[in-house]
């Protein structure tokens, strides 16, 4: 496109023809191919991070769903109870029959390893005491096969999903090069075995030196109580600005106002939204800190714009016919609005709900300003009223909490309860789609 | 749970002022709804609604108004002599609060009667011991004036919310009669019912304005109370940010520079990323993709801006910082001494920010007018040169609004920061060095220890007040250039 200018006055003109690919045509394509690579590579970037994101949570994150437990049948006969009864040192009398009846179970399979009952220790815990309060407990077992499924440390469970090896591994008082031979023998006897980790799906959190009994069950139920709280409010609030704004509202100053700060709120940092909330809701009227439903008002105040934008467009897209007809047979505005309009364009307000909502619950910053932060969520709330006021935690913020602690065995939960929150989310998009797929209607 | 009762007794009254109201309207036409000027549920949800509205807005003023009553009058019972050497009046407010909580709480679980908690001449002690026998906190020995003021508070308290419980039921009934009163076959009732409805509407509506207020108040009045203590020029020009979390002010040095370049620096690293990427996908989405490929890639480049920013924060602390030490840590280069650096941020971020450029470049590229197109092909242009000397200059006010939008979100975002920069505040060019930002130190400052009324934690809302004017000046530029670019097409 630039011939003119190299067609220089007094220059001979070349001979081409369109037929023989010049040098100077040559470098254009070439030019024209690597730019079309550079957009190809931008593409293939973007979906290589993609795919090295969900690798990574999908790898780090899949151990904190398995628990390494060690099963054991143990008989006791009511002598055995009286004998360990009688000692001076209870549990250590009860940890020797664990020993034995371990010992009883390797031989049967073949292998035979000594081993003291310190390394028993590091491996699984004090046996003894957990022995002797489940029989305490229930007397009844006394005389009968009962089997024991003992969590191993949070070590043991490393070394089988790769965290901790033999050759990276300090002796420690936690766990020693020489214990691995024992578990290595357990695991190939069956005796060490993985198995699902129900707790951490429906446990809370524990404390910070505790990274095996962490579970994030708690902080879901507090999630779950912030997003029934969004529900409540934002979708008969964000319906009623919407139908205001799209249907009633005049061309004047103060509709001007409303729209300028619904796409100015749109664009503000989570975190203001969190300082809003921490002024205004806990400073100025004492709501209770830390509690699901101070979290709920304040990612109501955010997700608004998202969801009031969203049911504008679909109040828009119903057709101004309808309305017409409406108003034709004798209905008032009001009634055209709420009788006609509404009901249809009901799906895509579900739809953009929903992924507001799914914005909401992924929402972390607000929350710890407001004190939802991890280690609150020590229990379920016992109760419906108090699951709103009750401090606990939700799911980002205890994922938030976990990273920003010290033990790295707890960035494995950390991964794993992405995941969980990360099944919400697509379950809620998922929803979303369908719900547009089958019910939005063009017109 | 008195207050939810008294919103259940007025919800009750309201469906009975319904039924009641209906019937009346069809007894006043004879039982032929023909001779009604509305249909009869608009007569009913008439008297409903004036039995609702008034009752709940007076609930709301006096739940607004009585901490503000009671406060203002207990703290002008307490004499100047009750407030130690280095406390406020707020503070010693807040023990009182406490106290008369932990009163209301100790007589509900059984531990004093009630006649020994509104006991002026209690042994403070004894009170005491009581309190913290109950589990209640008690920060410090209770004082007398202080138990004095505590046992006022929950006097007043107790008043207050009998006198509201009375007074909200009585304008409840009052708005029944009323509305039945006027409940007559002429009566226009739809009319009333639209137009409460539609201030219904406009109610909704404004709090979106209620908002944009609440957070200027929140940030401003805290702000405020915050130059007090801590001069701005200081805040704004001193180079350290070193807060001291041991001594009440005085040694601590908040400059806001050093956590406005870690901001700038890691926003640059990112939109470094971002750009590049997402452009280069804009244009070969809307220029040379199929419409399978462009079905297929471009909600995978979506599903990057919905993933929620603690799960890139993860992979920004976990995966990407380990990664990086890997090459430019001691056994690599040597240029970085650990995994959380402004580097590690920005990356991340800019991964976060693809989908954000990509999607809204693509809306003003497809915005271009196809004839502008055609005419540099039939020049004889290679689509690559149609492209960078027709399409973008066309469109580069848009995409410019597109890439501030994008800074505006950098500036903001917290979570990716908070895990993957680090805590150090420095001024430093070296982009593998930890770095903080102005939303990281708003977490760390409000969910500290520091005490609310420290320098220390009200430094957070200056930094939030900053954030805030920022980000909203570069979104209302953004959308000025956007608008204005729009124009020229339209």
């Amino acid at each position: 496109m630039t011939d003119a200018t190299l067609n220089a006055p007094g220059a001979k003109p070349k001979k081409t023809s369109l037929k023989t690919i010049t040098e100077r045509t040559k470098r254009r394509n070439a030019s024209e191919r690597r730019f079309k690579a550079y957009g190809i590579g931008a593409i293939l970037i973007g979906i290589f991070f993609l795919v090295v994101l969900a690798v990574s949570i999908v790898n780090n994150g899949a151990p904190a769903f398995t628990r390494t437990v060690l099963d054991i049948e143990l008989t006791l006969t009511q002598d055995q109870v009286d004998e360990a009864e009688g000692e001076l040192f209870k549990t250590k009398a009860y940890e020797q029959l664990f020993i034995a009846s371990l010992q009883g179970q390797l031989e049967e399979s073949g292998l035979e390893v000594t081993f003291d009952p310190a390394a028993l220790e590091r491996i699984v815990g004090k046996t003894g005491s957990t022995i002797r309060e489940h029989f305490k407990a229930n007397p009844g077992d006394i005389g009968q096969p009962v089997t024991f499924e003992l969590a191993a440390s949070s070590r043991v469970d490393g070394y089988f999903n790769g965290r901790v090896n033999r050759e990276t591994l300090q002796d420690s008082r936690f766990l020693q090069l020489s214990d691995l031979d024992l578990v290595d023998a357990l695991a190939d006897s069956g005796i060490i075995h993985g198995s699902i980790n129900w707790n951490f799906i429906q446990g809370a959190d524990s404390g910070v030196d505790n990274p095996g009994g962490a579970g994030i069950g708690a902080s879901v139920v507090g999630s779950f109580f912030m997003m029934l709280v969004v529900l409540a409010l934002s979708l008969p609030i964000g319906i009623a600005a919407s139908i205001y704004l799209e249907e009633f509202a005049p061309q004047n100053r103060f509709t001007d106002l409303i729209e300028v700060n619904i796409s100015n709120l749109a664009a503000v940092p989570s975190i203001v939204f969190g300082i809003l909330g921490l002024a205004v809701f806990i400073q100025f009227m004492h709501l209770p800190q830390s509690a699901p439903v101070v979290g709920g008002l304040v990612l109501t105040l955010m997700t608004l714009p998202t969801i009031i934008i969203s049911t504008r467009a679909s109040l828009k897209a119903v057709p101004p016919s309808i309305r017409d007809a409406a108003l034709g047979v004798g209905a008032s505005k009001m009634q055209a609005v709420f009788h006609h309009v509404l009901p249809l364009a009901m799906p895509g307000i579900l739809t953009g709900t929903i992924i507001g909502l799914a914005q909401a619950l992924g929402e972390t910053a607000p929350l710890l300003l407001i004190g939802m932060v991890g280690f609150v969520a020590r229990g379920y709330p016992d109760g419906f009223v108090a699951g709103f006021t009750e401090p606990n935690s939700a799911m980002p913020a205890q994922i938030y909490t976990w990273a920003a602690r010290a033990d790295v065995s707890f960035y494995e939960k950390a991964w794993g309860g992405i995941i969980i929150l990360l099944a919400f989310l697509l379950t809620m998009n998922i929803i979303a789609i369908i719900l547009r797929r089958r019910f939005e209607r063009r017109w | 749970m008195p207050l939810l009762w008294l919103i259940l007794i007025v919800l009750a009254l309201a469906v009975v002022g319904y039924i009641l109201g209906r019937q009346r309207a069809l007894a006043s036409a004879g039982g032929d709804s023909r001779h009604l000027h509305s249909l009869p549920s608009y007569y009913g949800s008439n008297v409903g609604m004036k039995i609702v509205v008034p009752a709940f807005l007076l609930m709301l003023v006096w739940l607004l108004v009585q901490p503000l009553y009671i406060s203002s009058t207990v703290s002008a019972m307490l004499p100047e002599s009750a407030i130690r050497e280095g406390a406020s009046r707020g503070l010693v407010m807040a023990e009182v609060r406490r106290t008369a909580e932990g009163l209301d709480n100790a007589v509900a679980a059984g531990l004093m009667d009630d006649d020994f908690a509104s006991n002026a001449r209690a042994d403070i002690a004894d009170v005491t011991q009581r309190l913290k026998d109950a589990g209640q906190i008690v920060t410090s020995q209770i004082t007398q004036p202080v138990l004095r003021a505590a046992q006022e508070y929950r006097v007043l308290h107790a008043w207050g919310t009998i006198a509201m419980t009375v007074g909200v039921l009585a304008v409840a009934i009052a708005g029944l009669l009323f509305g039945l009163r006027e409940t007559r076959a002429e009566f226009r009732a739809r009319n009333v019912v639209e137009a409460g409805i539609r201030a219904l509407l406009i109610a909704a509506a404004s709090i979106a304005i209620l908002t944009t207020i609440g957070i200027v108040l929140s940030l401003v009045f805290n702000t405020i109370e915050f130059f007090r203590l801590y001069p701005a020029s200081e805040f704004f020009t001193t180079l350290q940010w070193a807060p001291s979390f041991s001594g009440r002010g005085g040694s601590s040095d908040l400059g806001v520079l050093p956590l406005l370049w870690g901001t700038f620096y890691i926003s640059i690293v990112a939109l470094a990323v971002a750009v590049p990427i997402g452009l280069f996908a804009a244009i070969y989405l809307s220029e040379y993709a199929s419409s399978r490929v462009r079905a297929f890639a471009k909600p995978m480049l979506e599903v990057l801006a919905g993933i929620p920013t603690i799960v890139y924060g993860l992979f920004a602390l976990l995966t990407v910082g380990p990664l990086l030490m890997r090459f430019f840590g001691d056994d690599g280069l040597g240029w970085m001494q650990s995994g959380t650096a402004v580097m590690t941020a920005g990356l991340v971020m800019g991964v976060m920010l693809i989908p954000f450029v990509s999607s809204l470049s693509d809306d003003i590229i497809n915005a271009v007018p196809q004839a502008m197109r055609d005419g540099s092909y039939g020049l004889g242009a290679t689509k690559s040169e149609t492209i960078k000397q027709v399409v973008l200059p066309a469109a580069l006010p848009g995409i410019v609004g597109a890439i501030l939008l994008a800074a505006s979100r950098a500036i903001g975002e917290t979570m990716i920061v908070v895990l993957g920069a680090g805590a150090a505040a420095r001024l430093s060019l070296n982009p593998f060095e930890a770095m903080t930002t102005v939303t990281a130190k708003i977490v760390s400052q409000l969910t500290g220890d520091a005490d609310f009324a420290s320098p220390e934690a009200l430094v957070a809302f200056a930094l939030g007040m900053t954030l805030f004017v920022l980000t909203l000046g570069l979104n209302v530029f953004a959308l000025y250039i956007v608008r204005k670019y729009r124009e020229q097409y339209d």
